[in-house]
């Protein structure tokens, strides 16, 4: 991989129809652009942003190994903030949290596990490959249609002036607002709550040392911490905290639908959270730099849209991949992207980008890890929609009872435990402590 | 008949993100975005309307870090006809000093590499500048190339009105403090362009995908004419000694409460801005 | 090639200079200020500068001087040694009647290279810093551009000149520590005007410039003033502007009338001058102008930072708007948070009763340097 260096020969022929067009240069349709460039096709990937990744400045989770699959051993060349070598876990209350910590040797080795990374040089940097490996890399133009000719797509149309574009195939990558997913008719859940999250992130900066320092790690690891409970104000959601090189990450994701209900405005919730005593230590002194707020599909399986039709492709999370458990989304977007392009480049070798061919992608991607992660979490949005015990309550038990053993006053053991069981029954019954978890377990796990 | 002009765009970060860390005091650039500096995009759309009525062709001229190429490349996607980045460790920390004499080497060759249309010796008739960068702030790299090249100078120019190809001259409205005056140059000139120039034009999108693909020539020392002892920070007679941040302002009063008429409000506002010394009419308050 | 050595030659003696600047500043290299004049009107901000430099000149024991190039020399002369000029050069000749810059540029450099000031002092008007840049690239001297503060480091005797930087979000200190003269432009009141010094009579050189014949031509065919009620925003004391939150052009004579009352002139936040509403030149902000007046009103803007960056050096802010949360609020000296249709008319009818009260004719009466 050679960044910023263009393909010899390609200068100053421009092709009149592409093989494919790619709407959007987030991590699902830079690596179809990537991908279908390095095996000669002629490509050109289209950004409404003024570059990949230009709207998202704030800190995330990426996972090697899906990354790698694209662009095998990008952590020697690509921006990245820090190794993530523990992960984190906390069930908080507003006072007080159990923290759950998972630390392995492994993830300090290559392949490593996982990195922080900075999105808006993360993305920029995927976009320099894909131009590179020869593809037209075209940003500040929105997409605002597709070409159809008798339900057949066959190009796109920008708002610029000459904006046309015709190819055989269109991948759509556009992310979280399927707008041309629907206008192809392939959407099948209005992109809405309650089928998505709002998230609010917050850039801190905080000295090098002070991170390491702070979160316990050596120097140039990382820590992601994700964080459930009473802290998103007894909504469905969830918070965490990434370390970047010399900022935090900080940020609460809830269920857009709890918030209209509830009208409560997702920055106080942030702002909230960032009272959590044993966060606050975390964060003291960090110094503010960004805010931004993002939609995250969390439809899951149930809301993914028709995965392809005449001459297009979805991919990432315009076609709802998001595990809304671990809000991974980055890395199904790479594989989907990845392979929405083997799909193309397969049909290109029959000639064919009907539905029927382009359908290999859906089976593609039943046989991998996508399509089954997301069937496992079909339920687990509505499941914690319809369960906010989950936020407040059980934590908060939790809690309780952590504090309570670990307490050492004048009560025995043994009168801690009948105190605590006579708490717990007054406040959940028997049977319905038994089927949340039942449940929980059923469409968590 | 037909006009060869040379564009300067700087890459600058978005300013307005540049920040002081208060614990080191130094200055954190890190992951700000860069743009093109807003004030050059009037300058290239200066260019591009007068290529439109007389022809020629227009370079894009940079010096910067490579990823400079980035602007080069925005300025192919309007439809610049060739891009060159001046990019070199020596040509870094330059002053405006230093970088006047990078950037007139390079128009030097530019000019060099073209015939000449308009008479003067010269290959470029017009260089065109934005008034200012929005991070150096200095205005000063303009009249610096015309002082340097021996051309006219023309600067805070509110709109370029007409070229008399056959005299050799130009005619542009100049903006200054209490109007503006219209002024009448020699080609070739050197041009800094305000934001009352038109906004630039939306690029089309068969340009933008041409643009892709079209070279950024980088050039580096050995490529130009110079004193390598002139260039970048070795060339700049000025140091910055210190940085700190400005004294930041501080949130003031409230005066007003949803129960208070406004009537009182403006009253009590009048009244403080009395005491400290601003008084409503010639006596007393 | 004979243009090249001329300038090897200049180099060398600017190189002669370097070696030991420091002892060429505080030896007699004389601290000038260039008046910006037409006829025998000069901008205020250079007798500004020529109270400056009396004071920056005492503390390196030598002159500070006027430079004046063109017609109404003597006049100016005698008001630049009442203002604290020890002595003023005139330059005169054909070419040197209006402003151009080629040929001034030439007058000025003539001068400098002759009688070796230490420090060239100009306006940052957009006339100082054509001339300023020209003069400081022909000098090969380092020019630092819109100072907000000058002094002498006290052990170097070297020029310490600061000013905004980054759209004001940082302040930097500059030197030029190897090269004379050291050249700066200063942004207009910075530096208090100077009173009138009795009579003092100072020296007065008088020289013709000899002017190459150069291919750089400008000429002047045609000035409009901008209309008088239009006060120009750096001159302004007052400045009432508008944002987003006016809705409509016809909106701003809301503004302009009280802009009036107060003496003082209309701007806008880029939001307004995007939407039509009021012409580009008014735009206070990163990308617009940045102003320091007395008393600055912002209505209906929401204060981002683009807009901060044009305004935040005013004395006192007065933020009008109907979002408590708005960030204006985190600059203003007095905050109303309210409906501007609302607030403004109730400003405009207290100006006009205090005014009535007081009895007078007139804006804001400014009385002392407003402290914080
Ligand atoms: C707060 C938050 C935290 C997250 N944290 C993680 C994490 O830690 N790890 C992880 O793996 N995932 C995380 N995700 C999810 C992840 O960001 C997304 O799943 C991933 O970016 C999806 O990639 P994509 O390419 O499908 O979409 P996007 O990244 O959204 O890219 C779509 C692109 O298309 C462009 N576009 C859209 N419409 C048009 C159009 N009409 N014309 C032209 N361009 C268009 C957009 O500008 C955009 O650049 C997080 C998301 C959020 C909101
Ligand atoms: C590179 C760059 C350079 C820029 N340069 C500049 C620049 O030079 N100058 C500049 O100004 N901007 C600049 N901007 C734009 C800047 O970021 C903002 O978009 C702009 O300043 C917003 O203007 P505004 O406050 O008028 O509008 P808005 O942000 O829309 O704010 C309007 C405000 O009015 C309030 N309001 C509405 N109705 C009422 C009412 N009836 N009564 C009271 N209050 C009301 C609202 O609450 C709101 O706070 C720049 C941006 C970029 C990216
Ligand atoms: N490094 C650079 N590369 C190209 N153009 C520049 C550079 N620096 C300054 N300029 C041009 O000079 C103008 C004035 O810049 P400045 O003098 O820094 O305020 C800018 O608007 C650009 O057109």
């Amino acid at each position: 991989m050679n960044a910023g260096q263009h393909k010899p020969g390609a200068n100053g022929t421009v092709p009149s129809r592409f093989d494919a067009i790619v709407v959007g240069g987030g991590p699902a349709g830079l690596a179809a652009t990537f991908t279908l460039a390095s095996a000669g096709a002629t490509v050109a990937c289209l950004e409404r942003g003024t570059w990949s990744g230009s709207k998202n400045m704030m800190g995330g989770v990426i996972y090697s190994h899906p990354t790698a699959n694209v662009f095998p051993g990008f952590w020697r060349e690509a921006p990245l903030e820090r190794l993530v070598t523990r992960r984190d876990m906390w069930f908080a209350t507003t006072d007080s949290a159990i923290k759950a910590s998972f630390e392995s040797a492994d993830f300090g080795q290559e392949p490593f596990n996982s990195f922080t990374v900075y999105r808006s040089r993360f993305d920029k940097w995927l976009a320099a490959q894909a131009a590179a490996a020869g593809a037209w890399m075209v940003t500040e133009t929105l997409v605002e249609d597709l070409l159809q000719e008798n339900g057949r797509v066959v190009g796109i149309r920008s708002g610029r002036p000459q904006g046309d574009l015709e190819a055989d195939v269109v991948i759509i990558a556009e992310g979280v607002n399927p707008f041309l997913t629907e206008k192809a008719g392939l959407a099948s859940c209005p992109p809405q709550a309650p089928n998505v999250a709002l998230a609010v992130k917050e850039v801190l900066a905080l000295p090098k040392e002070k991170i390491e320092d702070r979160f316990d790690l050596e120097p140039g690891a990382g820590a992601a911490i994700e964080i459930i409970g009473e802290i998103t104000g007894g909504l469905p959601g969830t918070g965490f905290i990434y370390t970047n090189q010399d900022t935090i990450s900080i940020g609460v994701g809830v269920l857009l639908d709890s918030l209209v209900d509830n009208v409560t405005e997702a920055y106080s919730i942030l702002d909230k959270f960032k009272q959590q005593p044993q966060l606050r230590r975390l964060i003291q002194g960090a110094s503010p730099r960004e805010y931004s707020a993002h939609l995250i599909p969390e439809g899951g399986y149930r809301c993914m849209p028709q995965l392809y039709g005449d001459g297009v492709l979805v991919a990432g999370d315009a076609a709802g991949m998001v595990n809304p458990i671990n809000s991974e989304g980055a890395n199904l977007a790479l594989l989907s992207g990845q392979m929405a392009a083997e799909t193309v480049l397969a049909c290109r070798r029959h000639g064919s980008f009907d539905r029927d061919a382009l359908s290999l992608y859906r089976q593609q991607l039943e046989k991998s890890l996508i399509i089954k992660d997301l069937k496992k979490y079909e339920n687990a949005t509505p499941f914690l929609a319809s369960h906010p015990q989950l936020f407040g309550l059980y934590p908060e038990l939790m809690a309780t009872i952590a504090r309570e053993f670990l307490t050492v006053d004048n009560l025995s053991k043994a009168d801690k435990e009948k105190l605590l069981l006579r708490l717990f029954r007054s406040q959940v019954p028997a049977r319905r402590l038994l089927k949340d978890l039942f449940d929980a377990w059923r469409s968590l796990t | 008949m037909s006009i060869n002009s040379v564009v300067c765009i700087k890459q600058v970060p978005d300013t307005s993100q540049v920040w002081i860390d208060p614990e080191t005091g130094s200055l954190v650039r890190k992951g700000i975005p860069s743009v093109a500096n807003p004030y050059d995009l009037y300058a290239l759309e200066t260019a591009l309307g007068i290529r439109d009525r007389f022809g020629g062709f227009i370079t894009a001229l940079s010096m910067g870090p490579p990823q400079a190429e980035e602007v080069l490349r925005k300025a192919l996607g309007y439809g610049v006809d060739r891009a060159v980045l001046l990019s070199d460790r020596a040509f870094a920390g330059a002053d405006t000093l230093a970088t006047t004499y990078a950037l007139a080497a390079a128009v030097k060759k530019i000019a060099a590499g073209r015939p000449s249309q308009t008479g003067g010796g010269s290959g470029v008739d017009i260089v065109f500048c934005g008034k200012q960068s929005i991070d150096g702030d200095t205005g000063q790299v303009g009249p610096g190339l015309a002082r340097r090249l021996g051309f006219s100078q023309l600067t805070y120019v509110c709109s370029l009105i007409e070229i008399d190809v056959k005299a050799g001259c130009v005619e542009a409205w100049r903006r200054r403090e209490d109007g503006r005056e219209l002024l009448r140059a020699q080609l070739p000139v050197a041009v800094t362009v305000t934001e009352q120039c038109s906004h630039i034009r939306y690029a089309s999108l068969p340009d933008l995908i041409a643009a892709a693909k079209k070279p950024v020539e980088v050039w580096s020392v050995p490529d130009l004419d110079v004193d390598r002892g002139r260039l970048g920070l070795k060339g700049s007679p000025t140091r910055v000694s210190r940085i700190f941040a400005p004294p930041a302002r501080k949130r003031g009063e409230t005066l007003s409460a949803p129960s208070k008429p406004v009537t009182e409000v403006v009253e009590n506002l009048f009244d403080r801005l009395s005491e400290r010394g601003l008084k409503i009419g010639r006596r007393g308050g | 090639m004979a243009e090249e050595k001329k300038n090897a030659a200049r180099r060398g003696r600017n190189n002669l200079a370097a070696e030991d600047a420091s002892v060429n500043a505080a030896n007699g290299g004389e601290v000038w200020v260039v008046i910006e004049h037409e006829g025998p009107e000069a901008a205020s901000v250079s007798w500004e500068l020529v109270g400056a430099a009396r004071l920056l000149a005492d503390e390196l024991g030598v002159r500070a001087a006027a430079v004046i190039i063109g017609a109404g020399g003597r006049e100016l002369a005698a008001r630049a040694c009442a203002s604290g000029a020890a002595a003023a050069y005139l330059a005169s000749g054909p070419k040197l009647e209006v402003y151009s810059a080629d040929p001034h540029c030439q007058a000025l450099v003539e001068l400098a290279v002759r009688h070796k000031p230490g420090i060239i002092l100009l306006g940052a008007t957009t006339r100082g810093r054509d001339l300023a840049s020209a003069a400081a690239t022909e000098l090969e001297t380092g020019l630092t551009a819109d100072c907000t503060e000058l002094k002498i480091d006290p052990e170097k005797k070297l020029l310490l000149q600061t000013r905004p930087a980054f759209g004001g979000n940082v302040m930097a200190t500059i030197i030029t520590p190897r090269h004379q003269p050291q050249m700066a432009t200063v942004r207009p009141g910075v530096f208090p005007q100077p009173g009138h010094l009795p009579e003092a009579p100072g020296e007065i050189i008088t020289s013709r410039a000899r002017l190459k014949a150069t291919a750089a031509s400008v000429k002047q065919l045609e000035f409009i003033p901008d209309p008088e009620d239009e006060l120009s925003l750096q001159g302004a004391k007052v400045i009432v502007a508008g944002g987003r939150g006016l809705k409509a052009a016809r909106n701003f004579a809301l503004l302009e009338e009280l802009a009036q009352e107060l003496g003082g002139t209309v701007a806008a936040s880029r939001a307004a001058v995007d939407a039509g509403w009021i012409s580009a030149q008014r735009q206070v902000g990163q990308t617009g102008q940045t102003v320091r007046p007395v008393l600055y009103f912002a209505m209906g803007i929401s204060g981002a930072i683009q807009h901060l960056a044009g305004m935040q050096a005013s004395d006192i802010v007065v933020a009008v708007n109907n979002d408590p949360g708005a960030p204006i609020f985190e600059v203003a000296d007095y905050g109303i948070v309210g409906d501007l249709f609302e607030v403004a008319p109730a400003l405009l009818e207290e100006v006009r009763r205090r005014k009535a009260q007081a009895g007078a004719a007139g804006g804001l009466r400014i009385e002392t340097g407003t402290s914080k």
